[in-house]
C-alpha cells in the first residue's frame, strides 16, 4: 500500500459524504429510505471492519454489540421514557461496556477459538433477550413509539420518522464514524493495529502491549456497532431479537468482505451491493439467495480482496 | 397478479442534445397517444394495487405459499364480481423473507415505489411488529392476517388492522370452557419457549380458572430442542389434560416421544393445529394423536354440514375434502389460518366502498371507514363464520372450531360462540392522530 497525502484521502471521503448528501435530493423516495437504512448498517460494518480488517480478529459475535446499542436505546425510550439524545448515548454506553467485558474475556483466545468464543457470547446475549421476554418482547420484539422518536433542540424539534430528517441523521452518523475511522487508521495507533494483524509476535518484540491495543480496538469496534444499533432503534422504531441473531453477526462480515476488508469505504460499498442485489433479485424470484450466492462467487473470483480492496491492489494503491 | 421491480437506473441519466430531443418528441407523442388520454381521463379505472407482504422464504414459507393462493383466489373472485368501486384489484407481491427488518423495507417499498393503496397479508408476529412502524410512518393502511394479540394490544399504530382472523388471546379464551367441561380440570401446558408459547402460557391459566379448572404445571421447551423425553417426567401424575402447542419440524418427534412415554394410558390431549399446519395428520408417528382434540380456525377437512359459502370458498382456493391441494394430496394446506386472507380482502373491499376510496389520498378515510365496521355476516365473503369487529382495537372476533382426530381426519365436534372470545379493550387506536 503506497502512502497518500492526507489531503487526498480526506478529499475522497468528504467527496463521498457530499455525494451522499446530494443523493438525498435526487433519489426516488424508496431508494432515499433504503439508503438511510444502508448508511446506518454501513456504520455497523465499519465497526466490524475496525476489528476484522485492521486487527485481523474475525469475530462471529458482533450482533451482540449492535443489539446492545439497539436494546440500550430502545429500553431507554420504552421503559425509562428518556429522550432521544440520552437514549442514543445509553445505547452507545451499553455497547462500549459490553465490548470491554467481552474483550477482556475473548482476547485470551486467538484465531478459531476467538471466533467460537465471540459466537458463544453472542448466542448467550441472544438467549438472554429471549429469556427476559417480559422486558424485551422476546422473539416478537418491541416497537419504539412514534411520538417518542422526536429530537427536541430548544425551540425546534426534529421528527426522526420524517424521511429527510432520518436520512440526514443517518448521514451525520455515517460521516462522523467514517471520518473517525479514517483518522484512527491513519494514526500511529492504526499502524500498530495493522502491525498486530501482520505479525503479533514481532509487534510485541518491538515493545507494544498488543493485548491493550487489541482491547481498545474491540471497545472502539463494539462502540461503533452499538451506535449503529442505537440509531437503528431510534430511526426505524423496531427493537427485536432477530437483529441479535447469528445472521446479524455474519452479515457485517459479508459486507466487509465484499467491499474490501481494511478499506475505510469498503463497508459502505459492500452494504450497498448486498442490499441492492437482494432487493432487485427478490423482485424476480424467491430463489434470490441463489443469485446472491452466485454474485458472491463471482466477486471472490474476480475481486478476491473485495471490491475496493482489489481496486486498491491493482490501481489505487493510496486508498486508505 | 404481478411481481414488480422498479429499479431506477442512474447509468441512463446522461443527457445529450439528441437524447433530449428524442425525449421531447416521445413525450409529445405519448401525450397525444390514445392510451395516455384514456388513462388520464379515467383514473378511476386504474387498478387498486394491494401490496402483499409474503413469507415466500424463511420459516414462514409454508404459510406464505398458501396465503398467496388464497389471496389470488379472493382477488379473482372480487374482480369477477366487478372489482372494488368498479376498479379491478391487483396484487403486488414482495417477499419479506419472514424477517422483520426486511419486512419494514418491503412496507416502505410498497408505499414509496410500487405506490400500492394498502399493504396486506403478513402472518408472523415479529414481522408484523417490525413492519408496523414503517406502515405508520408512511401512513399506509396495513391489514395483517397474523392471529397475534399485538394488534389488539393497541401497542402498534392506527394504520394496522386485523379484521379477518381472531387473535390468539381470544382463541385461547374461547377454548377454556370446552376444555374444562369435556377434557378435564387439571391441565399441564407444554409450549415452545418463545412468544407464541408465551401467549398460551399467559392467557390460558386465567381463562381456565374462570371455568373452575386450573393449570397445574407449565413446561417451556427451548425452540432448539430436538428430543423431549427428558421433559415428560415433569408432567404431574394427576394431570387430566395435556395442552400442547409445539411448533416447527420437531413436532413429529414430540408426538412420537409422548406416545412412547405414555403408551395407551394417556391423559386427554388438546392442541392448537398451528403445530400441524401444512402437515398431513396421517404422517407416520402421529398415530398417537388419534382421539385427541385440536383448535382450528377454519376446518381443514370438509365437514358434513359445511355451508354453501364454505364449499364455494374451498373450491375457489383449490383444496379438496382433506384440505390438500386439488390434484396433489401431499400438498396439505394451512386451512386453519389462510381463510383470513380471503376474509380480510373482503373487509378491505367493504371499507373502500364505504369510504368512496379513490386513491392513496383517501387512505385516512379508509382507516376511518374500517374502524366504523362492526359486523361481518357469514356468507361467501366470510365463509369461516360470522364476526364482530371492534374498531377501537382494530381486531375482529369470531367463532372457533374444536376438532377431534378420528379415522385419520379432523372432525369438528364443537363450535364456540363469538361471545366466548370477547375481552375488555386494552386501549383505543381511534384516539391517535391520522
Amino acid at each position: 500500500m503506497s502512502e497518500a497525502s492526507p489531503a487526498k484521502a480526506y478529499a475522497l471521503h468528504l467527496g463521498v459524504i457530499a455525494l451522499l448528501f446530494a443523493l438525498s435530493f435526487v433519489l426516488p423516495e424508496y431508494h432515499h429510505g433504503l439508503l438511510a437504512r444502508i448508511m446506518v448498517l454501513a456504520v455497523f460494518a465499519m465497526g466490524y471492519n475496525m476489528l476484522f480488517g485492521y486487527v485481523g480478529l474475525l469475530s462471529l459475535g458482533h450482533a451482540m454489540f449492535f443489539a446492545a446499542g439497539l436494546y440500550g436505546a430502545g429500553f431507554a425510550v420504552i421503559h425509562l421514557g428518556w429522550n432521544v439524545p440520552l437514549a442514543f448515548l445509553a445505547g452507545i454506553a451499553c455497547g462500549a461496556l459490553l465490548a470491554l467485558v467481552i474483550g477482556l474475556l475473548a482476547l485470551r483466545t486467538t484465531g478459531v477459538a476467538f471466533m467460537i468464543v465471540t459466537m458463544m457470547f453472542a448466542q448467550v446475549f441472544y438467549l438472554v433477550i429471549l429469556y427476559f421476554a417480559a422486558w424485551t418482547g422476546g422473539d416478537q420484539g418491541l416497537v419504539v413509539p412514534q411520538p417518542a422518536r422526536v429530537l427536541n433542540l430548544g425551540a425546534t424539534s426534529l421528527d426522526l420518522t420524517n424521511p429527510t430528517v432520518r436520512y440526514m441523521s443517518a448521514l451525520a452518523l455515517f460521516s462522523i464514524v467514517l471520518l473517525i475511522t479514517l483518522a484512527v487508521v491513519r494514526s500511529r495507533y492504526g499502524r500498530v493495529l495493522v502491525a498486530v494483524r501482520e505479525n503479533e509476535e514481532r509487534t510485541k518484540m518491538l515493545g507494544y502491549d498488543t493485548f491493550s491495543n487489541k482491547l481498545i480496538a474491540v471497545v472502539v469496534s463494539g462502540t461503533i456497532c452499538a451506535a449503529s444499533g442505537a440509531a437503528y432503534a431510534l430511526l426505524f422504531g423496531y427493537v427485536g431479537s432477530s437483529l441479535a441473531s447469528v445472521q446479524y453477526s455474519i452479515l457485517p462480515l459479508l459486507w466487509v468482505l465484499l467491499g474490501g476488508a481494511a478499506t475505510t469505504l469498503g463497508a459502505l460499498i459492500g452494504t450497498v451491493f448486498m442490499y441492492y442485489v437482494i432487493d432487485i433479485a427478490s423482485g424476480y424470484t424467491s430463489a434470490y439467495l441463489l443469485i446472491v450466492g452466485i454474485a458472491l462467487i463471482l466477486l471472490v473470483l474476480f475481486f478476491p480482496k473485495g471490491i475496493l480492496g482489489t481496486i486498491r491492489q491493482r490501481w489505487l494503491g493510496w486508498l486508505p | 397478479m404481478t411481481d414488480k421491480n422498479g429499479f431506477f437506473d442512474l447509468s441512463k441519466s446522461t443527457l445529450s442534445r439528441r437524447t433530449a430531443l428524442k425525449g421531447l418528441a416521445a413525450g409529445a407523442g405519448l401525450t397525444l397517444a390514445p392510451g395516455f388520454v384514456r388513462y388520464s381521463q379515467a383514473q378511476s379505472s386504474a387498478p387498486i394495487k394491494i401490496g402483499f407482504q409474503s413469507h415466500r422464504t424463511g420459516i414462514g414459507a409454508a404459510y406464505g405459499r398458501w396465503y398467496e393462493k388464497t389471496s389470488a383466489a379472493a382477488v379473482k373472485a372480487i374482480n369477477d364480481a366487478g372489482g372494488i368501486n368498479g376498479r379491478p384489484v391487483e396484487l403486488v407481491i414482495e417477499d419479506d423473507g419472514t424477517d422483520p427488518g426486511r419486512g419494514a423495507e418491503v412496507v416502505g417499498k410498497f408505499a414509496t415505489q410500487h405506490k400500492t393503496d394498502i399493504v396486506f397479508g403478513t402472518l408472523f408476529s415479529h414481522v408484523v411488529i417490525g413492519s408496523a412502524p414503517a406502515a405508520g410512518e408512511n401512513k399506509i393502511p396495513y391489514f395483517v392476517v397474523s392471529e397475534g394479540h399485538h394488534v389488539a394490544s393497541t401497542k402498534l399504530n392506527r394504520y394496522v388492522f386485523q379484521p379477518g382472523i381472531t387473535d390468539v388471546k381470544s382463541q385461547i379464551q374461547s377454548m377454556a370452557p370446552w376444555i374444562a367441561a369435556n377434557a378435564g380440570k387439571k391441565v399441564t401446558q407444554i409450549f415452545p419457549d418463545f412468544a407464541f408459547g408465551y401467549d398460551h402460557r399467559d392467557y390460558l391459566p386465567p381463562a381456565l380458572k374462570a371455568q373452575g379448572a386450573e393449570v397445574i404445571a407449565q413446561i417451556a421447551i427451548p425452540p432448539t430442542e430436538s428430543s423431549f423425553t427428558k421433559y415428560f417426567p415433569q408432567i404431574p401424575a394427576e394431570t387430566e389434560v395435556i395442552y400442547h402447542v409445539m411448533v416447527g419440524p420437531a413436532v413429529l418427534t414430540f408426538v412420537k416421544e409422548l406416545g412412547e412415554f405414555y403408551g395407551s394410558n394417556r391423559p386427554q390431549l388438546f392442541g392448537f393445529i398451528d403445530s400441524l399446519e401444512a402437515t398431513d395428520i396421517n404422517s407416520p408417528g402421529l398415530e398417537f394423536l388419534d382421539g385427541s382434540h385440536f383448535w382450528e380456525g377454519s376446518p381443514r377437512y370438509a365437514q358434513a354440514n359445511d355451508s354453501a359459502a364454505q364449499k364455494a370458498y374451498r373450491a375457489a382456493v383449490g383444496i379438496d375434502d382433506n384440505g390438500a391441494a386439488v390434484g396433489d394430496p401431499k400438498d396439505v394446506s394451512t386451512a386453519a389460518h389462510m381463510f383470513g386472507c380471503w376474509e380480510t380482502l373482503y373487509v378491505v373491499k367493504k371499507a373502500m366502498e364505504d369510504a368512496g376510496y379513490k386513491g392513496p389520498e383517501d387512505r385516512a378515510k379508509l382507516v376511518e371507514a374500517t374502524e366504523a365496521l362492526t359486523e361481518f355476516a357469514e356468507g361467501p365473503e366470510h365463509p369461516q363464520g360470522p364476526k364482530t369487529f371492534n374498531g377501537k382495537i382494530h381486531q375482529c372476533f369470531g367463532i372457533q372450531n374444536i376438532s377431534k382426530v378420528e379415522g385419520g381426519r379432523l372432525n369438528v365436534v364443537h363450535k364456540t360462540k363469538i361471545e366466548d372470545g370477547l375481552y375488555e379493550a386494552e386501549g383505543d387506536y381511534t384516539t391517535q392522530a391520522l
